[in-house]
């Protein structure tokens, strides 16, 4: 390769030649190179990540309103309003906190679970495997708007058909899916569900395709049964999926925002709004952007701790 | 007249300068759309030199998108907003001024219902030329009404109340849905006010949507659903699909509905809300053109911008077609109603109310009274407790709205 490239054309070089352009080129790529690979990559970071981080920050810091001239800097009053016990602001903030975390809770363990049975369903071969798969990952395809307008009226108390089937099967058709909790919780769950597990179970897919055959085949030599396959093969095999997914779920979950923005406008009252719905309502109907950017704030440091927990869950362990 | 820099304040309802392009931005999303196509087109056919480039835009959204796309330039020169958001845009310094239009045409309080005039100044300014009002109604669906044998429009709580027992006898179980999200809180207002509730201070700096006035209005809401007169949890829109199945008989809605309900063939009819309590009112909004300090950086833009305004809103009697009412009293007496189906409800233009010119107020409706309100309606709390409490953070937010618009 070397000898080729060179321009004089010399077919052989020396060692001490060869040597030196190894030794030579660190000191004059080295210190560039990188940053240039880097630096298409590193622009659109710094411009719409870093950039708004450090702007969302500082406007956090002041009674911010981008429509008024004034914009006076108000320290940490932002933070220590939402910290103080008592004010509405502050019930209001956290309320909408245990709002996220509901559903966080109830619906990460469910998206976790449900497409990853979905998906080791369908990586057996039968007939119509692929229609199936289709299926499972139609709705993900669809815009929240779509959803969440469709889910709504066919979720309502009144002249919804969900309730109507309910009642002509003889369970109880007049349950409020949309304006009382817990069964909004329910509903939002499970149409988040029912919506996005398709993603989920399409990587759980790939990952399950990336299991080699031969750790099953010797795991069945050695006398492993259906479940301790799945226990001591699949689980292990899908570990790096199963943490993207993890957190992919976790992150997507905590900001959820359009299913309760359009199914339930936030209510009954204001049960259902989660976290990113004040803050949009704050920084974008209030335009208190100050506040809402604290809130974001506060909200981001929950989110990372909960990252760092899920990092150490799948971390590999020795042994 | 060629316009000169400077000449921005004059209005002489003529453009005669170079061709220019006028961003239009509206909401007219729903059965008025159409209408206001025709208009624009009008408009363009008359004026060779002006092109209105018109962009429709959800209500919902458009008030949070014109400030960011005015203040970055890329947004409307002229349009239409709710009389209620004027104060708000233009403390905002989204929108300018309209006082030499008004001038120029020679409009004044005399023309319209004072109400309404009135509610477009804010700090001694005017900042919008009111296109049409329209309020709250009284939809029933006529063949419920046969069939309970009831003959006469109820016009008070009296003949209402007894409506709806002659209603629920004929069959109809539910003949009255109480919506506890849109349009409930609009219901609220005119309740209070039918009460004679003073719901927002005049000078922005307090809400009181607990006095004992404004109570009475949400315990009557709650009360149609304890007696059984309205399901118990009616979800967002549900009370009007409701209606236009046939299986509420009676819904209060805004009279913009009129198109959407003609072609549903619903047989319906249209009348103006019950007062339940003492004093005619009802809550009413306006649809305003406005212009907006993008369109003042350009004279030639800004000329075009009033020439606009001023020719639309003598033509608001073809947008009586959309269903609304025209705003300027000559036009409403030029015969246009007459066969409108909101005829009857213009003639109660006297007893509208608007909310006051109170920047902000859109927000604080939407993050105090609304939700609280749901909650009274949906039986979660008590009626006082919730309002209480909401009437707290409501005077909480009007505080630091007054101080960032004052400084």
């Amino acid at each position: 390769m070397a000898a080729s490239a060179t321009p004089t054309g010399e077919e052989v070089q020396t060692p001490a030649a060869y040597e030196g352009t190894t030794s030579r080129r660190p000191t004059t790529h080295g210190r560039l190179t990188p940053w240039l690979f880097l630096a298409p990559y590193l622009t659109l970071f710094t411009v719409f990540v870093i950039a708004p981080i450090v702007y969302g920050a500082w406007i956090s810091l002041h009674r911010y309103d981008y429509t008024l001239p004034g914009k006076p800097f108000v320290g940490l009053d932002n933070y220590l309003t939402l910290l103080r016990p008592g004010s509405i602001t502050f019930d209001i903030f956290w309320d909408s906190m245990q709002a996220t975390v509901i559903f966080t809770v109830t619906s990460v363990p469910l998206l976790l679970v449900i497409p990853l049975l979905v998906a080791l369903v369908m990586n057996r071969s039968f007939p119509g495997r692929n229609v199936f798969r289709a299926v499972f990952f139609a709705p993900y395809v669809l815009g929240v708007a779509v959803v969440a307008v469709l889910w709504r009226y066919l979720l309502d108390r009144n002249i919804g058909l969900v309730n109507y089937y309910l009642d002509a099967i003889g369970l109880p058709g007049d349950i409020a899916w949309t304006t009382s909790v817990p069964a909004a919780w329910v509903a939002l769950v499970g149409v988040t569900v029912w919506w996005t597990l398709g993603f989920n179970a399409v990587i759980y897919l790939a990952g399950l395709q990336d299991i080699p055959r031969e750790l099953y085949e010797s795991a069945r030599v050695d006398g492993a049964n259906g479940w301790q396959q799945f226990r001591h093969v699949t689980l292990p095999g899908l570990r790096p999926v199963l943490s993207f997914v993890t957190m992919v779920t976790i992150i997507a979950s905590v900001n959820m925002f359009g299913q309760s923005y359009l199914m339930t406008e936030g209510g009954p009252g204001r049960a259902t709004r989660t976290a990113i719905y004040q803050i949009a309502e704050t920084g974008l109907r209030n335009y208190q952007m100050g506040s809402a950017s604290a809130m974001s704030y506060v909200l981001t440091v929950f989110l990372m701790l909960l990252s760092l927990g899920v990092f150490w869950l799948f971390r590999e362990r020795k042994g | 007249m060629t316009p000169r820099p400077g000449d921005g304040a004059e209005f002489t309802g003529d453009y005669t300068g170079p061709a220019v392009e006028l961003a239009y931005w509206n909401g007219f999303t729903g059965g008025d759309g159409p209408f206001m196509q025709e208009l624009v087109e009008q408009f363009m056919a008359e004026h060779e030199n002006i092109t209105v480039v018109p962009n429709t835009i959800q209500w919902a959204d458009f008030y949070q998108r014109v400030p960011a796309a005015v203040n970055a330039g890329e947004g409307p020169d002229v349009g239409v907003m709710h009389l209620d958001q004027l104060a708000t845009n233009a403390a905002r310094n989204v929108i300018v001024p309209v006082d030499s239009i008004a001038e120029g045409l020679g409009l004044s309080a005399d023309d319209f219902s004072e109400e309404v005039w009135e509610a477009g100044v804010y700090e001694d300014q005017r900042y919008g030329i009111p296109l049409d009002v329209h309020s709250l109604a009284m939809y029933y669906n006529t063949e419920h009404f046969e069939e309970a044998g009831i003959t006469e429009v109820p016009t008070d709580e009296e003949s209402f109340m007894a409506a709806l027992d002659a209603l629920q006898e004929a069959g109809y179980e539910n003949p009255f849905w109480m919506p506890n999200q849109w349009p409930g809180h609009l219901m609220y207002l005119s309740l209070a006010w039918q009460n004679g509730a003073e719901v927002y201070a005049e000078d922005g700096s307090a809400a009181d949507f607990a006095s004992p006035e404004a109570l009475e209005g949400a315990e009557w809401q709650r009360s149609i659903i304890e007696e059984g007169y309205s399901p118990s949890d009616v979800a967002i829109d549900s009370q009007y699909a409701a209606f236009k199945n046939g299986e509420n008989s009676i819904t209060w809605d805004g009279i913009w509905q009129i198109n959407d309900l003609e072609e549903s063939g619903v047989p319906y009819e249209i009348a103006p809300v019950p007062t339940i309590f003492d004093e005619d009112a009802i809550w009413a909004n306006s649809h305003n053109f406005f212009i907006t300090k993008q369109a003042t950086e350009d004279e030639n833009k800004y000329q075009a911008a009033q020439v606009f305004i001023g020719w639309m809103s003598e033509q608001s009697a073809e947008w009586a077609g959309s269903g609304m009412i025209p705003a300027r009293q000559s036009v409403r007496d030029s015969g246009v109603l007459d066969d409108a189906p909101q005829g009857v409800i213009a003639e109660q233009i006297e007893t509208m109310r608007f909310l006051p010119p109170v920047p902000g107020l859109g927000g604080v409706q939407a993050e105090a009274l609304e939700p609280a309100l749901s909650e009274a309606i949906l039986g979660r709390s008590e009626p006082a407790t919730a309002l209480e409490r909401a009437s707290e953070q409501a005077t909480e937010l009007m505080e630091q709205n007054l101080e960032s618009f004052g400084g």
